[in-house]
């Protein structure tokens, strides 16, 4: 049987009530945002994924490839946002070829939003979809529990609150390709400096009828600059207080060593 | 999913609180409502949903299509109530194609009620269906809860509903103009926005006559007097 399995759900539930802490996921706290603008549609994302209160990388990717003109970003838990924009990905391919026709926006959404309703919120994952069809342009938010909502700018993960008041003070109608990029990552780097789960960079994905362009590192608010001064050691800093050396015939003492003859050709160690 | 810090482990065996809704789920903490008039069926809503104390959209849209002239109200969880909503659109559109005719506003419900109550311990569904067909005219269904099928005059719904009982009770007539329905939904929704915490926004309605349906858009900034298309 797929999915999952719940035989010993309650016994982890009795364990969790005594005490025992729960296993911990790499979690992408995270800001992630989406914009429309005349004739296409922006998402941009932070760089940081979180594990408890540790940075488990500084320089992910959380804008996700779903078709040439349709891209995902995610929040919630970095394994299950990765598997399932996969999965779709994979699906929408398929329903393209069986078609003959470029894939629609709603197609991805709806894909996502039964695949995530059939696992009642046990997937996290927390997306912003986004793209341009044969249609018209699109953007979307999905939540793990499979519910979806169709606005002009969405926001999503730990930092939403902090990007939404960036949009919600600046946003206007029939903004232009380059406001929307402004905006998006306005929104971002908002995330990324009031907002503990998320930092580092921001990554920004334009796509528009014709071409998509994927800018990782758009704005890198946070390289680590060229220390002021060299804090390494010079040699003999520390005392020799005394010396041993042991020699090849006496390590003997210790481990047994064999002699092993090298064969007609050495062993290729770099094809 | 995070477990809720509300579970206990006694002597006599694990409790873990069942709450209704899952933690983080989004909720449509809501005013609904639709009424029956002279020449058709008026439904309305207020557009807040919440994750918690966040609204998570302030414009949305808790009127939807299931046929031409059949919408339906949504309140509780918003994914729920999507995935009902959705399956219910499917089901109408392959009953109209098969037989080549439009579904009575009575076989929705029936749809509606079929799957909110096989599926009660697991929805969290609130629902008003109300349509216009040819033989009977307009009509509402509400379905609450525990998936029992209710035709009335009119229905409201939502954590909002609670306010406007007396309103509503005080203010229905039998038989309305279509502006007098307006003015009616407007007014009672108008109140269930001011006094529930949880419903705010724009006011959705969606007017099902013969002629078809109908959007209006009313706006908090206008005062909700003046109709947006």
């Amino acid at each position: 049987m797929a999915g999952f399995d719940f035989t010993n759900y309650n016994r982890n539930a009795a364990l969790h009530a005594r005490g025992v802490p729960l296993p911990k996921a790499t979690s992408t706290g995270t800001t992630i945002v989406g914009c429309i603008f005349d004739g296409g549609v922006v998402i941009a994302a932070d760089t940081r994924a979180t594990s408890g209160p540790i940075v488990a990388d500084k320089n992910c990717e959380k804008l996700h490839y779903i078709a040439p003109q349709i891209w995902c970003a995610g929040a919630g838990t970095a394994a299950d946002t990765e598997f399932t924009t996969a999965i779709i990905s994979s699906n929408l391919e398929l329903h393209a070829l069986s078609t003959g026709r470029k894939p629609r926006v709603v197609t991805c959404m709806t894909m996502l939003k039964q695949h995530l309703f059939r696992y009642q919120g046990h997937i996290g994952a927390y997306l912003v979809v986004a793209g341009v069809d044969p249609t018209g342009v699109h953007l979307f938010t999905v939540h793990a529990h499979g519910s979806t909502d169709k606005l002009p700018y969405v926001t999503m993960g730990s930092g939403s609150l902090a990007a939404m008041s960036v949009f919600e003070s600046q946003w206007k109608p029939n903004l232009g390709r380059d406001d929307a990029v402004k905006l998006c990552s306005d929104a971002i780097l908002s995330g990324i400096f009031n907002d503990l789960g998320s930092g580092s960079n921001v990554d920004v994905a334009v796509i528009t009828a014709d071409k998509t362009e994927l800018k990782r590192g758009f704005v890198r608010p946070n390289e680590r600059s060229a220390k002021l001064k060299s804090y390494a050691f010079p040699k003999g800093t520390t005392a020799v207080l005394n010396e041993k050396i042991i020699s090849k015939n006496d390590i003997g003492r210790y481990v047994s060593v064999t002699e092993v003859s090298v064969g007609e050709e050495a062993m290729e160690i770099d094809a | 999913m995070e477990f809720t810090t509300t579970g206990m482990l006694n002597e006599d065996g694990i409790h873990v609180d069942m709450d209704r809704l899952k933690k983080g789920e989004v909720n449509l903490g809501t005013s609904i409502m639709a009424v029956t008039f002279k020449d058709g069926v008026i439904l309305g809503a207020d557009s807040r949903t919440t994750t918690g104390a966040y609204i998570a959209n302030r414009v949305t849209d808790k009127l939807t299509r299931v046929h031409d002239t059949i919408w339906c109200c949504r309140s509780g969880s918003a994914a729920d109530t999507q995935a009902v909503a959705d399956i219910v659109q499917y089901q109408l559109g392959l009953y109209a194609t098969r037989n080549g005719k439009n579904p009575t506003t009575q076989t929705a419900a029936s749809i509606f009620q079929e799957i909110c109550y096989a599926n009660k311990d697991r929805l969290s569904a609130g629902l008003i269906i109300a349509g216009w067909d040819e033989r009977h005219g307009g009509q509402v269904y509400s379905i609450p809860l525990g998936g029992s099928l209710h035709k009335q005059a009119y229905a409201i719904g939502g954590s909002g509903s609670t306010y406007i009982y007396g309103y509503c009770d005080a203010h229905w007539r039998e038989g309305m103009e279509e502006a007098e329905a307006v003015d009616f939904v407007k007014g009672a929704l108008r109140e269930a926005i001011k006094w529930d915490g949880s419903s705010g926004g724009v006011i959705r309605m969606v007017v099902l006559t013969e002629q078809g349906a109908d959007r209006h858009l009313y706006l908090p900034d206008t005062d909700y007097k003046v109709r947006h298309y």
